[in-house]
């Protein structure tokens, strides 16, 4: 009976520590986002988006040109990303699954994922920005391109992995060419899943700072083409935090708060997304 | 009435009664059809000729062979690395098997249905056509029309006419079925193959299925692999009998299911095994 | 007979176009080692081995060494995963077994909500909110309680080495939190069921059904997360005092390798210096790939049928 109840109590006691970590983590996420949201909130005004920012030291201003640097950048980077990881994630998932080239490519993928994106911005700062002479725009596109990579190109192939073969079966039964197969019936089938893909990689290196250090810079004036120093929210949000100005503080929260609402509703998005896309198949 | 003698695996001499199809015209003429998953076989010198124009039934136990034999018809096993088949399938003075004879072009002429319904993400219309745009370059009116005809065909243009611009998803079971074998029927192949159409189908699905298998048989072969004995019996006027790969008894329907010439086929048919 | 000439061509080219672009991944891979291995040799030919034990750092004199950095870096992450580990296995047992069906979805996308928070925010976060909390209420409180232990020895500012791990627990317990939870979703039930049956509490069947059956992938789960936090940028550099200092305390300004390159690397002049920081960055990108490699290859191990 002893050893009945000890082992009852470590159980319950366990279980306690269980859902206290629980706990923790929601009070995390709570405290967190709701810092975010108060301490930003006091920034967010329409000078906030339209307004180029303040010299050091005055108030005012706003952060318009690094908004629209972060998506110039963004879009950028998605329109290399996407079309190279979709065709990479392809092969992997038609022709790769036992290949030699497509075990080392998911195996590299997978690492890149999670690779420190320092290192990232570093390469792209040695092959482009140094023999270019100049920060730019495209640098920055490009690393945050690399990024993106292997998230689209693996989420690619889990996506087609899930269509079922027997459809496959079907459109070649019909005398379609493997080619004519992918194009005009497969990827209309995984083309929901594909979409979440690109969709989270965007989230993910919408809020990436590191591989734009050294590749976009950052600048407090109007872009004109993407060859030069371009502003961005992130770098921004890093040189306004660590500054000695009260108001430039004011704008990173402000900015922090703008880009994690963009990256929470993007990710709920592609829930949205993929769970209406179960219901349906 | 003749018989072969094979050897099975291990020497013990296996008999095959093939009763053949006497008067009737032959579409396909399988001959010592051998069939490998890598270094697994999984086909025994399977030997057979189907009869034109008329529904021809491979029944047998699970992992039989059965689908995989049908597969070899229209070479659906080359999407697959390390599968291979030797032997020769006849059919209008081609051996169907001959990797020199273009995948593309035997599809066309040889259908395929599944067993699990797969209409394409696309429109009910656009399903239809996908095959016929695939090989011709119809006009637009040409293609309405073929597909009305495909799906009247199919005894499904009553029930879907006001629904062809509707994904094919939208669609029931058994009507997804039906649309499958529109789209099939719509290239106007020779042969249609069918693998278990109806195990995901209700029984009035299924009904309606068998009825048109009846009516399809006039201008199609049909070859149709099922794991119910008695829809083998409703619809088909030839069967096979196949066991751990092996053809063990081919022959009119009506012989088989009341007078089966192996004591190995009467034991399946009588539910003693399987 | 042209329209299957043309198909067998447009196959091919398929073939051809997507298996380049795979290639592409792998080749991008050895073309960032390649270069940095290749910028980083001015200053493996002038130190040598010596830059990873040297703790001088000094562009003055042109003295490098990646001792200081290396440790920030280690110091950091190991205090990360210490608490990290824990948390994210009692929430992964929570989401996993504990939690009525109803709240599973939800508060599981409430922990992956967690990991899309950009690692800057974190960081400013860290700085502005965390820091000043440190600084004022827990360090003071520590150092007492510890009664002069070496660890929490020094000035009490709030930024240093424990609130850099600190913020770097709160960044990688969602990723090792849900890749836990999935794979102790992925145990038998029947092997579960089994163990019910004999009368065992449910603490006893994960500590003897579930975490040995999964052991593989929870160590995959545990190196994913220490690949994250190695390679952490942002959220450490806000918080870790870029300070160039080997100290026994936590709250001791320190640096870790990816605050160095983020402080100086726009800032460095002279082709030994930068190549050094070049070097930095080689030698984390060396580290991760390994903790992630070895992450990989137990979290497949660890799918393809329970740790055995």
């Amino acid at each position: 009976m002893n050893i009945i109840f000890r082992r009852r109590v470590v159980n319950s006691l366990v279980l306690g520590l269980s859902g206290l970590a629980a706990a923790f983590g929601l009070f995390m996420l709570t405290w967190i986002l709701g810092d975010v949201a108060i301490k930003g909130a006091g920034a967010i005004n329409w000078q906030f988006f339209t307004e180029l920012p303040a010299p050091p030291g005055m108030e005012g201003g706003g952060l318009a040109n690094a908004i629209v640097g972060t998506l110039l950048m963004t879009g950028t980077a998605a329109l290399i990303a996407v079309p190279f990881g979709v065709l990479a994630g392809t092969y992997l998932a038609e022709f790769g699954y036992n290949t030699v080239l497509g075990r080392i490519a998911r195996f590299i993928s997978d690492i890149l994922v999670s690779a420190p994106s320092i290192v990232i911005g570093v390469f792209v700062y040695l092959v482009m920005v140094k023999p270019m002479h100049n920060f730019s725009g495209w640098a920055g596109a490009c690393s945050l391109a690399i990024i993106m990579l292997p998230v689209v190109s693996r989420t690619t192939e889990e996506m087609l992995k899930l269509v079922a073969p027997e459809m496959r079966e079907a459109a070649l039964a019909l005398g379609a060419p493997y080619w004519k197969m992918m194009t005009g019936v497969i990827y209309r089938a995984a083309s929901t899943g594909i979409f979440t893909g690109v969709i989270l990689a965007v989230a993910r290196v919408a809020g990436e700072t590191a591989p734009l250090l050294f590749t976009a810079l950052n600048s407090p004036y109007w872009m004109h083409s993407m060859n030069e120093p371009m502003a961005n929210l992130t770098v921004v949000l890093f040189n306004y935090a660590m500054s000695p100005y009260d108001d430039w503080h004011r704008l990173a929260w402000g900015a922090a708060l703008l880009i994690t609402m963009a990256v929470l509703v993007l990710n709920i998005l592609t829930r949205l997304l993929l769970s209406r896309k179960r219901r349906t198949s | 009435m003749y018989s072969l003698s094979g050897e099975a695996e291990g020497g013990a001499p296996e008999t095959t009664i093939n009763t053949g199809v006497g008067d009737d015209p032959v579409k396909l003429s399988v001959r010592n059809l051998n069939f490998f998953y890598g270094d697994k076989q999984a086909l025994f010198n399977n030997t057979l000729d189907i009869a034109a124009n008329r529904v021809t039934a491979f029944i047998g136990p699970s992992g039989c062979g059965k689908s995989t034999h049908i597969r070899t018809y229209n070479r659906m096993y080359s999407l697959y690395k390390g599968f291979r088949a030797e032997g020769e399938i006849i059919m209008d003075g081609i051996n169907v098997l001959d990797p020199k004879v273009p995948a593309l072009k035997l599809r066309h002429q040889i259908g395929m249905i599944f067993q699990k319904p797969t209409p394409f993400p696309m429109s009910v219309m656009d399903n239809i056509a996908y095959g016929l745009r695939l090989h011709n370059s119809f006009s637009d009116s040409e293609i309405e029309g073929r597909v009305e005809k495909a799906l009247r065909d199919s005894a499904l243009w009553n029930e879907v006419e006001s629904k062809l611009h509707q994904p094919g998803t939208a669609l029931s079971g058994g009507q997804q079925q039906r649309l499958c074998i529109a789209r099939a029927l719509a290239i106007e192949p020779k042969v249609i193959l069918m693998d278990e159409p109806c195990s995901a189908l209700d029984p009035i699905a299924t009904g309606k299925i068998e009825e048109l298998i009846d009516e399809m048989k006039y201008r199609f072969t049909i070859v149709i692999v099922t794991h119910n004995m008695q829809q083998a019996a409703r619809v088909s006027d030839y069967t096979a009998y196949m066991y751990l790969g092996k053809l063990i008894e081919f022959g009119l329907t009506s012989d088989i299911f009341t007078n089966p010439g192996s004591k190995q086929t009467e034991d399946y048919i009588s539910g003693r095994f399987g | 007979m042209n329209d299957s000439k043309q198909n067998l061509w447009g196959d091919l080219v398929f073939r051809g176009l997507t298996a380049t672009f795979a290639a592409g991944i792998a080749l991008l891979f050895i073309a960032l080692l390649a270069e940095l291995w290749h910028e980083s040799r001015p200053a493996i030919d002038q130190f040598g081995f010596s830059f990873l034990t040297s703790h001088e750092w000094n562009p003055v004199t042109v003295k490098f060494g990646a001792l200081i950095p290396i440790v920030g870096t280690l110091v950091s992450t190991i205090l990360a995963l210490l608490f990290a580990v824990p948390l994210s296995l009692g929430i992964a047992l929570f989401l996993a077994e504990l939690a009525p069906h109803w709240l599973r979805a939800p508060f599981g996308t409430a922990i992956e909500l967690l990991a899309a928070i950009p690692s800057i925010v974190y960081g400013m976060w860290g700085l502005f909110v965390l820091s000043p909390l440190l600084a004022d209420h827990v360090q003071p409180w520590l150092q007492k309680f510890s009664g002069g232990l070496p660890f929490f020895a020094g000035p009490t500012m709030g930024i240093g080495m424990l609130t850099a791990g600190l913020v770097l627990t709160l960044m990688i317990i969602p990723f090792i939190a849900s890749v836990s939870r999935d794979v102790f979703l992925m145990v038998p039930t029947h092997l579960k069921e089994a163990a019910y049956g004999m009368g065992c509490t449910t603490w006893e069947v994960v500590r003897d059904i579930m975490i040995p059956y999964g052991k593989k992938g929870i160590a995959g789960a545990v190196f994913l997360g220490m690949g994250r936090a190695l390679g952490e940028t942002m959220a450490v550099t806000f918080v870790i005092g870029n300070a160039y200092h080997l100290s026994w305390s936590l709250f001791a300004p320190g640096n870790s390798i990816a605050s160095t390159l983020a402080n100086e690397f726009t800032e460095a002049d002279g082709t030994v210096y930068l190549a050094s920081l070049i070097e930095l960055g080689l030698v984390l990108f060396l580290i991760t790939f390994i903790v992630l490699g070895l992450a990989q290859i137990w979290l497949r191990k660890g799918q393809s049928g329970g740790g055995r």
